[in-house]
Formats: structure tokens, C-alpha cells, sequence
């Protein structure tokens, strides 16, 4: 059942054993941790970065692989199947592909081989408003961005500005650029570990080489291409994450007994799986579909926008319903359905909320 | 149009002519047919004459040698005009296989032919008051009186009904032995004595299908005409069709919830929507996009081999659940219209609930997937 009719390779089970690996050894073990301390140690991301986790699909010359799209949903997929909540490594694929895609070659030079290696982190400051005023060569910032995930240990954020009629891109050292403060970590319903921010911008003066690409106004499809790339990743992940909480769950109904029979058992418990099943394998054969035209350059964004509603919210949907089925334990922060029912409800939220996605399928379907 | 790397221009071609026949043949004649409660004999001997029947039978039997795509273009296209009840698809695609591929020659050669033109109209008589989806529970006897079978009891819910005259009864000819006693047995009706056509019963939709009760008192059926010419195989045959007919269900059901959602988009278009009608709209197509992906998916497994009963279940519990969600919300969406039998969602709506009761429910279908955990 649900064979995979994408175009895997053996190099692509090499790749994804070796992430299997990195996310149940090196992460899963210290995500308690990492959510008490509110980050991740540096080295971590380094080591991800030793293993080509972080931007595959960049170019050689820049520390990539050169690697097809199905390297970083393998990524994604893998870490939400081990349960890893941070280090978010879709963010640094996602930060790189917009580098790689529109910047300038003195910013992929100077940024890209430190993305790859996880010596620079980036994360990118999209929700908000920002205007950017021009002078000369030079702009000035002004206004807040919010909720910038991974703001907190960032090196650089890729800011949204407004500028005349559209949006137009900086790249922004978070360290020493005066009139830029970032708030401290912001307390969340769960993903302790990502450090999540505001920014807020106060006459924030760059040179124009700040530009990414060095050039004003990327287009509204240029901005949707890269929309496309993270919906994909978030989808995949959201998949991963319902057929870990089906296999958890089902693990627990088969051990867990009342009223002298185990919980599976029960008519209910059965149905309420097998419908969760039901909706696992419809998700992950649309998810494929959706990659495999993604690979075919013939995905269509209305078909992405409605995966992505779709896979955050029946994970959500699904995972409460593990919960339920876990009893008074699945309330527990202690067990994995309680941390997915936290954790999880951000994806249903984040990336773009359910109105805007909805209204891309209802217009352009 | 269904994606798949098995998907010729050959059957884009079938789909054109079905297309035709759905607009000169079906489409002015299915609100008469839909008060009479049935369709007319005459329907199904243009059917054979077009090529709209056994699709997928032998030519060497007059069948048109085509694939599951014919099957499913037929049901697509009929869903599409808003005709979900037409039954082709029961004669051709479950009835007519059983005779072909595990009937006696003589069988073959004495039905096929005839079920090919349209002159013998099948209908397959399994539901009992006292047994629905659960089959062994039967209680319709065929006991051999020494050179035929007589038989004895009652049918119900039985599709083709009024207008069927081959009627595949299964019966048990070994009534001690349960499941294994099941045995099918062909019966032409035109001069039966004891058989008796009860009423057409009146259900919430799909008003031209002739669901009836069948009475059978002591009808005489020669020896020939037991199904395969071997006693007991009755009930494994009836399960080995059962995925197939779920994915033509399933098939109906997505093209049922494409179609309304397209009606009440056109018909927000022009009267303006409810508050909130776009994210509904749009949480429909999301369900519709899924569903097709879902079908063609199952599609291919079934013509590459590896479709099995799990997930024959999952496809037919998912679309017919979520197509029964698609079209409330296009009622809804459509305010009173969405309440008028002339508005063809409202009638997508009544139809489409019997989807999750046939082919075995859905909470069997459950079941089912339940058994796989």
C-alpha cells in the first residue's frame, strides 16, 4: 500500500537513512533539553551541516549538492517522522533557496557556504509591516516584523519591506545593524526550542547592496515560487507527522487495556484509527502527486495551497483524535501525542493562514 | 480525463462517444424515467447498439474488449448529466464478468451474447430482509429436487429489479454449511413460474433505479444454469468482485462532488454568496482535489495488480464519506435552491447518500481498514 511512485533513487534511501539516523540519535534524545534552554547548540547545526542536511539543493560551488527538490522534502519528512521540532533544518533550505534564487553573487558567496556548513543561520521576517524608504543608495527601515521563527539565534533575516507598489527584499544582519532590536524569545503554546522573535525596525539605514539581488521589487510570482517550495516542505512534514502519530498511537491501543480488553479492542478506538489511516494515505498520495509535477515544473498553486490546508488540518484533527484516544495520558506533556498537539497546531497557522490559502483555491481552482 | 501513465487517447476517444449517447439517449428521457421509477428495455438494447454495454467483455462474445477506464468512463460521464442511477455499470461490470470468468462454456456463449445487445438485462439478487452487508446470513434456498433446483425465499434492495430479466440469485444450496452453502444461480424470469416481482421500493434518491423485492416460490432452475456448474463457490466469487466495484463508487462519488461543486460555483457567480461561502467553496474543491488524486492513485494500483481489500475499503469510505460532506455544504451554499428537485445538487445531494450504505457500508468499509492496523 502507498508505494511511492516518485522517481527515488538509491542515493535518495542513502540520504534519507543517513537523516533517519541524525533525527533519532543526535536530536530526538534532547529535544527536552533544547526546549528548557529555548535553543539549539550551535554544534548541531554544524553537524547537520557536515551531513548536507541544510541547503542540498544548492550549488557545489556555493556547498550545496546540487541536489533535486526530493532531498530536502526527505529532510522535512524525516525529521517530523522522528519527532524533531528543532532544529528547524527546512528553514535553512527554504532561507538558501531564496538566496540562491535571487540574490547577488557576492551575497550567495558570502552567505550560501555558511548556510550549508550551519555557521550562519538565517530566517526570514515576512509577517509584519516594514517600509523602505529610498535616498540615493541608501534605504531606511522603519516598522515591526512578527513572530520571526528562529529570529532568535539568526545571524541574518530576509526582510519584506514595502517599497512604491510591492515588496521588495533585504538581507539584514541581526548583530550590528543599529536600529534593528529583537525582543526576547516569545513564550509559545509549544515549539520551545525555536527561538521565535519580533523585530522592530527604527530608521534602519542599508546600502542598497542590502537589496536581494541587489535589485528592487521582486515579482509577486518570484515571492509565490519560493511560497510554493516551503508549502511543499511544510506538507511533507505534516504527512510524516499524522503517520507518526497513527503508528504511536496504534502501538499504545495495543497495549493499553480497560475494562478487561486491550483499547483497540473497542469498535471506536478501530474506527477512529482506521479513518485516520484513510486519511494518511489520501494525504501522502496527493503529497506525491503534488511533488512529482513540482519536479515536472508543472505544479499548480492552487493544487499546492489546498495540499497545504489540507495536510495541516487534518494533522491537527488527527493527532487530537490521538490524543483522545490516549486517555488522561494523552494530556500528558510527557507523552509524544501531547507534544504533537502542541507543537503541531503552529502549522496550521504558520506559513500563511487558513483564510489566505483557501482563498487561493477558491479563486484560481 | 483521468491521469495515468495507462490512460490512451483511445479511451478519450470511448469517452467522446459516451458523451454523445449520454446527451441524445439519457439526458431528455431521465426525468420520465425517474417518475416512472425504472428505465425503459428499449434504454439497454441502444445501449448494446452503441457499444455502451459489457465494455470490457470479449469480443468473441460480443463484448467490447476494453478496460476498467471504459467502466469508468461511463460512470463518470453519467454522474456528470446529473444521471447517478443509470445501472450499466452493475449489468456490465459485475454481473457480466461473473458468467465470464468463472461460468461453463455453454454459459458463457448462452448469456454473453445477449447480455453484450442489451436483451438480457442482469441484475444480481444477494440482499435478504434478514441479511445486508452481512451475505452468509442469507436464508433464499436452491435445493435439487432430484433433476433442478427449486427456489425458495425472498429478496430486497435489488438494483434492476423491475427491468432485469437474468437475475444471478445467490441462494444456498447447502443450507447447514454457511458461507460455503452459497451457491449463484442464473435465472431468466420471462416465464418463471413462482417468480414474482414485488414493489419497487421508494428510497430518498435515485429514483430511476428499480430497487425491488424478488419473490421466489419454488421456482425451477435447470442445473446448467448454476454459475460455474460447481455448488458452494458462491460467496469467494462475490467477494473477489467487490474492489472493483468500489473503485466504480468511488468513481461516482468524485465526479459527483466536482460536479456540484462546479453548479454552486456557477450559481454563486451569479446570485452572490452566503458569508463565509468562499472558504466553503474552497474547502469543497480541496476535498474534490484530494479525491481525484486519491482515485487515480487506486486506479493505477488496480492495473498494475496490488490494489487490495484494504484499500478498496479506504477508497470507497473516503470518497462516498467526503461527497456526502462536498454536496450538504452545496446545498448549503445555494440557500433554498439547494432544496428544489429541479436543481440537479439537490438531487447530487439525495442521490449521493446511498454511497455510503452500498457496496457493503461504510462502517464495514471501517472495519475492514480497522483489521489492517
Amino acid at each position: 500500500m502507498s508505494r511511492s511512485r516518485l522517481p527515488l533513487t538509491e542515493s535518495h534511501e542513502i540520504f534519507r537513512a543517513s537523516a533517519r539516523r541524525f533525527f533519532e540519535s543526535e536530536c530526538a534524545p534532547n529535544q527536552r533539553v533544547w526546549e528548557k534552554d529555548g535553543g539549539v547548540p550551535r554544534a548541531v547545526w554544524q553537524r547537520a551541516g557536515e551531513l548536507g542536511f541544510l541547503c542540498p539543493r544548492v550549488g557545489e560551488n556555493y556547498g550545496g549538492f546540487d541536489a533535486d527538490y526530493l532531498y530536502s522534502a526527505i529532510v522535512a519528512e524525516e525529521q517530523a517522522r522522528a519527532g524533531v521540532v528543532a532544529p528547524a533544518l527546512s528553514q535553512s533550505d527554504i532561507v538558501a533557496a531564496h538566496i540562491a534564487a535571487y540574490g547577488s553573487e557576492m551575497q550567495k558567496r558570502a552567505l550560501l557556504p555558511h548556510i550549508a556548513a550551519g555557521t550562519a543561520l538565517g530566517a526570514l521576517a515576512f509577517r509584519g509591516h516594514v517600509t523602505a524608504r529610498r535616498e540615493g543608495q541608501l534605504y531606511t527601515l522603519n516598522g515591526r516584523t512578527d513572530f520571526v521563527v528562529g529570529g532568535l539565534d539568526a545571524h541574518f533575516v530576509i526582510v519584506a519591506a514595502e517599497a512604491g507598489d510591492g515588496k521588495t527584499l533585504f538581507v539584514v544582519e541581526t548583530g550590528k545593524t543599529e536600529g534593528l532590536a529583537k525582543s526576547k524569545a516569545i513564550k509559545k503554546l509549544g515549539q520551545a526550542a525555536s527561538g521565535t522573535v519580533d523585530l522592530v525596525f527604527e530608521d534602519v539605514r542599508l546600502p542598497s547592496a542590502s537589496l536581494l539581488g541587489e535589485r528592487e521589487e521582486l515579482s509577486a510570482a518570484q515571492i509565490a515560487a519560493r511560497l510554493t517550495e516551503e508549502r511543499l516542505l511544510a506538507a511533507a512534514a505534516a504527512v510524516a507527522t499524522i503517520e507518526r502519530a497513527i503508528r504511536i498511537t496504534t502501538e499504545y491501543v495495543k497495549e493499553r487495556r480497560a475494562f478487561k480488553q486491550r483499547i483497540i479492542d473497542f469498535q471506536n478506538t478501530r474506527f477512529r484509527l482506521a479513518e485516520a489511516k484513510t486519511e494518511a494515505v489520501a494525504l501522502r498520495i496527493f503529497l506525491e502527486r503534488c511533488l512529482r509535477e513540482f519536479l515536472e515544473g508543472r505544479l499548480d498553486a492552487s493544487d499546492v495551497a489546498a495540499l497545504h490546508y489540507a495536510a495541516a488540518d487534518r494533522q491537527c484533527a488527527i493527532v487530537d483524535d490521538c490524543v483522545q484516544l490516549h486517555g488522561g495520558y494523552g494530556y500528558i506533556l510527557d507523552y509524544a501525542v501531547a507534544r504533537m498537539w502542541t507543537d503541531g497546531r503552529l502549522g496550521k497557522i504558520l506559513a500563511c493562514t487558513d483564510e489566505t490559502v483557501r482563498d487561493i483555491v477558491s479563486v484560481r481552482a | 480525463m483521468i491521469r495515468s501513465p495507462h490512460y490512451t487517447p483511445k479511451h478519450e476517444a470511448f469517452r467522446e462517444a459516451v458523451r454523445d449517447f449520454m446527451a441524445a439517449e439519457v439526458v431528455p428521457y431521465f426525468a420520465e424515467w425517474q417518475a416512472a421509477g425504472r428505465t425503459p428495455r428499449e434504454l439497454w438494447l441502444k445501449a448494446g447498439k452503441a457499444g455502451m454495454l459489457c465494455t470490457k467483455m470479449s469480443p468473441a462474445f460480443g463484448g467490447g474488449g476494453g478496460d476498467l477506464y471504459h467502466s469508468l468512463i461511463i460512470i463518470e460521464e453519467q454522474t456528470r448529466v446529473g444521471f447517478n442511477e443509470l445501472t450499466f455499470y452493475l449489468h456490465s461490470d459485475i454481473i457480466a464478468p461473473y458468467i465470464e470468468l468463472y461460468g461453463t462454456d455453454e454459459q458463457k456463449e448462452r448469456f454473453l451474447p445477449r447480455m453484450a445487445r442489451g436483451e438480457l438485462v442482469a441484475a444480481i439478487a444477494m440482499t435478504e430482509p434478514g441479511a445486508g452487508s452481512d451475505l452468509q446470513a442469507i436464508r433464499t434456498t436452491a435445493v435439487s429436487d432430484g433433476n433442478d433446483y427449486r427456489l425458495n425465499g425472498q429478496k430486497v434492495f435489488i438494483s434492476n429489479g423491475q427491468v432485469g430479466n437474468l437475475i444471478c440469485v445467490a441462494a444456498k444450496t447447502d443450507p447447514q454449511a454457511g458461507g460455503k452453502g452459497i451457491s449463484l444461480l442464473l435465472l431468466e424470469t420471462d416465464g418463471a413460474n413462482g417468480f414474482v416481482r414485488g414493489k419497487n421500493l421508494n428510497k430518498i434518491g435515485c429514483k430511476a433505479q428499480d430497487s425491488s423485492e424478488l419473490f421466489f416460490e419454488d421456482v425451477r432452475v435447470p442445473p446448467e444454469n448454476l454459475l460455474g456448474g460447481v455448488e458452494g463457490q458462491g460467496f469467494p466469487l462475490l467477494m473477489q468482485r467487490l474492489p472493483e466495484e468500489r473503485l466504480i463508487m468511488a468513481m461516482s462519488a468524485v465526479a459527483n462532488m466536482e460536479e456540484a461543486v462546479k453548479e454552486a460555483e456557477a450559481w454563486l457567480a451569479v446570485r452572490g454568496g452566503i458569508d463565509g461561502a468562499r472558504a466553503k467553496l474552497a474547502d469543497c474543491k480541496i476535498k474534490a482535489k484530494i479525491g481525484r488524486a486519491f482515485l487515480e492513485d487506486a486506479v493505477d494500483s488496480f492495473i498494475e495488480g496490488t490494489f487490495d481489500t484494504t484499500e478498496g475499503a479506504m477508497i470507497k469510505w473516503w470518497t462516498t464519506q467526503r461527497q456526502n460532506e462536498v454536496i450538504d455544504e452545496c446545498v448549503q451554499m445555494m440557500s433554498v435552491d439547494g432544496y428544489r428537485m429541479d436543481n440537479v445538487v439537490t438531487r447530487r445531494f439525495a442521490d449521493s447518500r446511498l454511497g455510503r450504505i452500498a457496496g457493503g457500508t461504510n462502517e464495514i468499509m471501517k472495519d475492514l481498514i480497522g483489521r489492517s492496523l
